[in-house]
This record gives structure tokens, sequence and C-alpha cells, in this order.
């Protein structure tokens, strides 16, 4: 069952080959018998998935099953789930059970779905590697010895090895395109604003969103479609019809115009990411788009207006955390000041307390016109650029990262860990969507093509995507590492 | 901008977070190789540039001044350190 596509396991629970508590069970299997090498999964609710795969079927027998009723999915820890610890893979939510649930699970609930459990990720979704996480690092099921990505590192890495068809993450600046380039799967970013951030901890605000992380664009389809809408707790999202996805997949690209950043194929750049980037465009050309370099001259101020804007953002989301309503609370506080200082600096890790220390300080008097004033000046330069860039093409492409998924270990150093985002992080600043989609090899490890349109062109992203995993197979590879556990 | 140990000193102050002379240094080392990062930003003109706050440049939305929420105060404190008829307990402020 675990080869199947989600699109192929909802046809397959449809027609009544399996059902939703056989496919369920299977995957479970699949999570005990693999996840103690990977460690993919910071929580498996097998019981409370179990019993909501009996009323999947039990829905389905009654003839009110939804297109992905019984369809088992994992959720990264950021997403708040009502009676299931949500720890954000921090210490500091160790003990956390989420009292209410977010939107997007809410969604997906009523749609019939099923969670497995709960997803490994960078502390508070800070990192590139999944090693920043409390709950020690996931492995890349492609080469154990190399990172998954970050920072939906788990979700990336239990799709790619079977645990579990699909599951959700969410990207502040690369971290649903990233690892799953790295791990070989079709991640989503929406636009800001596409899907609900209620209930989903929050990092950086201006920045965050959801989306989904699955085989194929045609799965990712279906699930846009699931948790993507208005929602008027979250005074961000936006009201905006969610059109049917899947309808336009189909659509043929002939006249596309597709335009090569010529800053995404510069220094640092893989040479064998490069080519496999390369041979993909190729493959666009032969379904009859036109290719054309076009500019983003503000690229490489991505990065520096990022590590101003997230970090400030972040010390104020995390300035919630004092040891009092709920989280970790230290020992013996001698007295409030105690509490509080002493909470945050034994709930923290060191990644999170360097972010909170950036934040607070480039936040405070006498430097805040010096760095964020100035990062929010550069960030509305950094938008325009794609603004311009899509006067003149459809959509963008490029690699998702400069490099295949690299060592566990291997960056010590915080800012050459930043530098892997080069691809990603802009898009984040700009608000708009992208897509990383698997294009082949190197070194033995997945590259992701990296799909970017304006804002709100999700339904021609996926098209795209689509239409280049009907020519091609990179997307249907697994690593041995799936095969093992068959 | 050179960055110093009184600088981290004071962000650790504000953000109410505790680091030990230790931790002080490595911190100092650490933030001053991300904040010469990001000083690549001073590189650029950016006079008259409106700065951005919001991806989609949207304002915020009204909505009817209506109670909502219903009281869910016991659920809530479930997942609290320390409380006590529905107050939160921390170490006495004021004597």
């Amino acid at each position: 069952m675990y080869e199947k596509t989600l699109t192929q396991l909802a046809a397959a629970l449809k027609s009544g080959e399996f059902s939703s508590r056989e496919l369920t069970a299977h995957y479970l299997q699949r999570i005990e018998k693999a996840d103690g090498q990977l460690n993919s999964f910071i929580s498996v609710t097998a019981e409370q998935a179990l019993q909501q795969a009996e009323i999947a079927d039990k829905a389905r027998a009654a003839g009110n099953a939804g297109r992905l009723a019984g369809i088992p999915l994992a959720l990264k820890d950021i997403f708040c789930t009502q009676g299931v610890k949500t720890s954000c893979g921090s210490k500091m939510l160790d003990n956390f059970i989420a009292p209410y649930s977010a939107t997007v699970v809410e969604k997906l609930n009523a749609a019939g779905t099923i969670s497995l459990g709960k997803t490994n990720m960078d502390e508070f979704a800070m990192g590139s590697s999944n090693e920043n996480s409390y709950y020690g690092p996931v492995k890349n099921p492609w080469d154990l010895t190399a990172v998954p990505g970050g920072s939906s590192g788990g979700s990336a890495a239990a799709v790619a090895a079977g645990l579990v068809p699909a599951a959700m993450g969410t990207d502040t600046g690369g971290s649903i395109r990233q690892p799953a380039a790295f791990c070989g799967i079709t991640g989503l970013k929406p636009t800001y604003g596409r899907v609900s951030r209620f209930g989903i901890i929050a990092y950086a605000s201006s920045l965050d969103q959801a989306g989904p992380m699955a085989r194929s664009a045609e799965d990712c389809a279906h699930l846009l479609g699931v948790i993507a809408g208005h929602d008027g707790r979250d005074s961000t999202s936006v009201a905006r019809g969610v059109p049917d996805y899947v309808e336009g997949l189909n659509a043929p690209l002939s006249g596309l115009k597709i335009g090569l950043p010529k800053e995404y194929f510069g220094d640092g750049l893989d040479p064998e990411v490069e080519k496999a980037v390369r041979e993909a465009v190729k493959v666009y050309e032969s379904l009859g788009a036109t290719v054309r370099e076009v500019s983003l001259p503000h690229t490489h101020y991505a990065i520096p207006a990022y590590y101003v804007i997230a970090p400030a953002e972040a010390s104020s989301n995390l300035s919630r955390y004092d040891g009092v309503r709920f989280g970790y609370r230290c020992d013996n506080p001698s007295d409030l000041i105690d509490l509080y200082t002493r909470s945050r600096a034994e709930g923290f890790g060191e990644e999170v307390k360097r972010r909170i220390l950036i934040g607070t300080h480039t936040l405070s008097e006498g430097f805040f016109d010096a760095y964020y004033t100035k990062a929010q000046q550069v960030r509305r330069l950094i938008r325009q650029d794609f603004l311009d860039a899509f006067e003149d093409v459809d959509v963008l492409m490029g690699p998702a990262s400069p490099t295949p998924a690299f060592d566990l270990g291997a960056k010590k150093d915080p800012v050459s860990m930043y530098l892997q985002d080069i691809y990603t992080i802009a898009v984040n600043l700009a608000g708009i969507p992208g897509i990383s989609v698997p294009a082949g090899f190197a070194g033995g490890r997945p590259v992701g093509l990296q799909i970017l349109g304006t804002h709100f062109a999700e339904a021609q992203l996926l098209n795209v995507a689509h239409q280049f995993q009907q020519a091609t197979d990179w997307h249907l590879q697994r690593p041995a590492f799936a095969e093992e556990y068959a | 901008m050179a960055l110093e140990e009184s600088h981290v000193r004071r962000a650790a102050h504000l953000a109410r977070l505790a680091v030990s002379d230790d931790q002080a240094s490595g911190f100092v080392d650490d933030l001053s190789r991300i904040l010469d990062m990001v000083d690549q930003l001073q590189s650029l003109d950016t006079e008259g540039v409106t700065p951005l706050a919001h991806p989609l440049d949207a304002t915020q939305r009204l909505r009817a001044d209506e109670v909502t929420e219903t009281n869910q105060r016991d659920t809530f404190q479930r997942c609290a350190p320390a409380v006590e008829n529905g107050l939160y307990l921390v170490p006495r402020v004021v004597e």
C-alpha cells in the first residue's frame, strides 16, 4: 500500500480495495518498524488514528465519505492538536497538551483524514537541518548519514520513507521546500494568507505559512484544497475564494513563459544540482514552454533582511513562554524574575536563544532604524524584484537548494547554515507561493526543482509541477530504506 | 556595528533570558558573525523606500464587537505549571 500516492490511495479506498483501518494499521506498522532509525515522529497517536479510521470506514459504508476520507497523514509538531502533545520540537513545550486545534487540523479532520501523529522538526521551526530538535536529529531515508533538511524535516523524511502518504509542514524561509528537495518529495508553500495560521505555533508571523508535503503535485493539490481558505481567527488570512486545484492540473503548458533568475545559478551552486535543474527545464521546453533569463537583483540581500525580520518577530512571539501559563517552569524559582529568566534559559535550545537575542538587540533603542526599518525597506525591494519578473514571465524556476542534503553535523557555524536558504528565503519575504519537485539526484541524494509564481498562483504552480511529473518519474523513486520495511 | 558583551547582556535582560558568563562570550561570537552578515544591508541605498511590514500590504479587518468565545478557563489552566482557585501561582511579588 505504501508505494501508492495519496491520490491512488483515495481511489483504492473509494473502490473498496482495502479499508481505512487496514491502510492506517499498515502505516502504523511501518512507523513502528522503521522510525527507530529515522526519528521522524515525536508522537505517534495510534489509538486515535485507528478510531478515526473506523469512523471513516463507517462514513464510506453510509455513502458520506468525502474525497480524502480515511487517508492517513502526519502533522508537523507545530500544529496545535487538541488533546495531543504539541511540542514544536522544544523542551519548553514537552509537557504541552494543546487545549484546541489549529484551523488546518480542524479542516483535515472535517475532510475525514486521519492523523498518525506529530512529526519532528527544528525547535520552533528555526533551522535548516532538523538538528535543532530537542528530540534529536531526523535522518534522511536516502542516506542515514545525511540530514533531511529543515525545519519540516520529520514530515519530509516520513513521506519519503513511506511511513505516511503525506504530511503537513510550515515554511517561514524554506522549511517546506528545502526538506522536500532533500528527501525527494513534493512540497508546496502557498501564498502568505492562503492558509490560516490559527493554532500554528508562531515563529515569524509575517512570513509563516503552512502547506502540504507529499509524493506528487496532484497529492498536494488535493490537500491544499482542504486546508486553504479564509479564517476569521487569523486576521492575516485572505478572504478570497479557493479554486479547485485538481481541476486545472491537466492544462497543457504550450506557451508557458519560464524565467530563470540568473542569481539562482551563480557561485556556490553544486554543478550536479545545476545540471539536474537545467535538464528539468529542457523537459519543459519539450512540453512547449519558452525559457528566458531574468534578474532578481536584490537576491543577495534576502538572507540579511530575513535575519533581522524573522528574529525580531520571533523575539516578540516567543515572549509568551514565561513559565507561568503553560510550558516549562524551572525548579524552585527564588523570585518572579528568576522564574522567567531560568525557565526560558532551561526551556529553549541554543539556536532559539540566538534568534531571541538577535531580535531583541535589533529592535532595541539605538538599533531599530539601522536594522529593522532598513530590513523592511529591503523587503519591499525584494518583493518588487518578483513582481517585475512576473510582468515578463509566468513562473520562475531554479534549484530549491544550492546543494543536495549535507551530512549530519557538517554545518556547525550558524551563518553557514543560514546561507543554505539562499533560494527559498526571498519567497517568504515577498509572500509568493513556491513548490519544490524532485528533479534527479546529485551524488545519490535528491535534487529539488523550485517553481515560483506570483501571489495566489498555486493552481498554476501545481499544474506546471504536475505536467513535469507526467513526463518524468523522479517523484516516484523511492529510497532503498523504504523497501526494507515492505 | 560591532557587538559588545554589554549589548548581549542588555538583550538578555530585555528578553528575560538567563545567560551565564561563559555563555555570554559564546553569544558575542555567534551574534557578531550573524550581524556581520546582516550588515550587508547597509551597502544598499534605500532612501525613500517605504518599509514593508506585510507581503500583501493588507490592513486589519474589523469585526462586530460581539462576545464569541465561551469561558474555558479550566481547560486552559490544565496546562499551567501551578494554579489555585483559577489563579496562576508565581513566587511572591509583594511582601
